[in-house]
């Protein structure tokens, strides 16, 4: 079975915790004492990520480091159809990527703000929020001239990819970081749709939608 | 960049200036009835030696560090002691009382009592005593505090873990204050939960008591999932930075030898991040004393009486008064 070398409130794990549930591949969560043990940047750990950050996997001796790599490794193994992490339209590989690097702006910005409020790591915390910001408002707009066209996630296909994974746990937490999400409606719309795809799992902070019946549902 | 718990910046306002103004209005308490308690610093476990460190406690920057020898020192923010440079006890001018207790430091800004309320089982032999993470929070301390205190939220906050539903039932418990040390007390409570513990593994109907020795501390005991004989306890002691803002320190005394330290805190850290963004959204921000203000039901007994014993304590810093 995977290992995952995780901790419960790091964004980055979660990403691949969520991918994980929605592809439904089963995995060991192995927590790393993140906070305040400092595990990760410990002697032991380097031996598993030279770099001491998480998360890490672990696939039958396959190891694998970096959050956005992880995605798309799991992805490409274990998604039979091929949609999460679209290799096959050249175009839509070019798309994925392109936002999996936006997600490392949103993790920069958005996520350390939280990282500072919650925990009290040393970030410049009015840069983070006006870069979370900046980083919102582009993608408030995109989603919405998407929703224009009939599209529901942050790359052009039907289908969502591992690019909404990967920029989803930084946006829905941001408040936690004192970044309000009032003024982004297309991006509130986008965080409940990926709340509804099949599979989704909540992490503490993050509300799962309630549970509904279809209307066409005979009760 | 990984150095925490050090100078925080909150971004509504400078904290290189010794007073903190958040949203514009001046923070500093002057509540006697807070200022002469014993406040929580840091855990001492994250406290380096020879080095300046800085906190904001109650609108105050307060310094502190600890000697070789395993001296602490806590004082005013002094700005020619700046946090990050090197400590020499003899350049302090006035300190602050200090006191290492349950794994932290402990200040205060007045005039405290000797000693701190005690927790026996801190020193029984076969527990474990973990600090599970200090964690920021936008509320106020008497807002973490009663949120603590109440079990009617778990199958809703912490579903599948403290509790679930239709399991919501919260049965009438015993409140009562203690008249030796005026600390407020809830027994006798019961609840069903799916996972009370990092070691449990069935649900069952949990024995609860909640204490409250201190207006921003508090304490669970809950039924040992290893000894229904024995309580664990669950502490949390907070440090007020603003009346709006609070530093969340968990702390834990159990009887439970197998875990890793690193599971049990991310049990914990789970739960408390449940609950923060149900804090970080309830309004007004200060807790209401006022009896009308808000709308309780029978479950709320113990916030009920949390809310009149903080009155009658005198508390001002952190709630809207009584009017």
């Amino acid at each position: 079975m995977i290992k995952l070398f995780d901790y419960i409130l790091s964004v980055n794990c979660y990403k691949q915790r969520l991918i994980m549930s929605i592809l439904d591949v089963p995995f060991e969560s192995i927590p790393v004492d993140f906070y305040p043990g400092l595990e990760h940047k410990g002697e032991e750990f380097k031996k598993i990520n030279p770099l001491g950050h998480i998360p890490v996997i672990d696939d039958d001796g396959f190891m694998l480091r970096d959050a956005h790599a992880i995605l798309v490794y799991l992805a490409s193994k274990y998604d039979p159809t091929g949609l999460w992490y679209p290799v096959n339209s050249p175009e839509l590989v070019g798309e994925t990527t392109q936002w999996m690097l936006f997600a490392e702006g949103t993790t920069n910005t958005a996520s350390a703000a939280r990282l500072h409020v919650n925990l009290g790591y040393e970030f410049d915390i009015d840069s983070c929020r006006e870069g979370a910001h900046r980083l919102f408002r582009v993608l408030d707009e995109h989603l919405w001239f998407r929703e224009q066209e009939n599209r529901d996630w942050v790359c052009s296909g039907e289908h969502p990819t591992i690019a909404d994974i990967a920029i989803f746990p930084d946006v829905i937490l941001s408040e936690e970081g004192g970044i309000a999400r009032i003024d982004y409606p297309a991006i509130r719309r986008w965080t409940d749709r990926v709340k509804r795809l099949p599979g989704f799992l909540p992490m503490p902070g993050i509300f799962p939608t309630a549970d509904a019946r279809p209307l066409s549902h005979e009760v | 960049m990984l150095k925490y718990r050090h100078v925080r910046n909150l971004g509504f306002g400078g904290l290189e200036h010794p007073v903190m103004n958040l949203l514009g209005n001046p923070e500093v308490c002057t509540n006697g009835a807070i200022l002469d308690l014993w406040h929580p610093v840091v855990p001492t476990s994250e406290i380096e030696v020879g080095i300046v460190r800085q906190v904001v406690l109650l609108g105050q920057a307060v310094s502190y560090s600890l000697t070789a020898p395993g001296t602490y020192f806590a004082w005013r923010t002094d700005p020619a002691i700046p946090a990050g440079t090197v400590f020499m006890p003899s350049v302090v001018t006035e300190n602050l009382p200090v006191l290492h207790r349950y794994g932290y430091l402990w200040t205060s800004l007045g005039d405290p009592s000797e000693s701190l309320f005690e927790i026996p089982e801190y020193d029984e032999p076969d527990r474990r005593n973990i600090h599970a993470a200090t964690i920021g929070v936008y509320c106020s301390a008497p807002r973490a505090v009663e949120n603590f205190l109440d079990l009617g939220h778990f199958p809703y906050v912490h579903t599948g873990v403290l509790g679930i539903e239709p399991h919501t039932e919260v049965v009438e418990y015993d409140v009562h204050v203690d008249p030796e040390n005026n600390e407020l007390w809830a027994t006798n409570c019961r609840f069903f939960q799916p996972m009370a513990a990092a070691t449990s593994t069935t649900g069952k109907t949990v024995g609860y008591e909640f204490r409250v020795p201190h207006p921003y501390c508090c304490l669970l005991y809950k039924t040992s999932p290893l000894d229904s004989s024995r309580v664990d306890a669950i502490g949390l002691f907070v440090r007020s930075v603003a009346p709006d803002y609070i530093e969340a320190n968990m702390f834990l005394s159990l009887l439970d030898e197998s875990s890793s330290d690193s599971f049990i805190r991310q049990f914990q850290q789970l739960i408390f991040a449940q609950d923060k963004p149900i804090l970080e959204n309830q309004n007004p921000k200060l807790l209401p004393l006022d009896p009308r203000a808000e709308t309780p039901v029978r479950s709320d007994k113990l916030a009920i009486a949390y809310r009149r014993w903080l009155s009658d304590l005198g508390v001002t810093y952190g709630v809207l008064p009584k009017t």
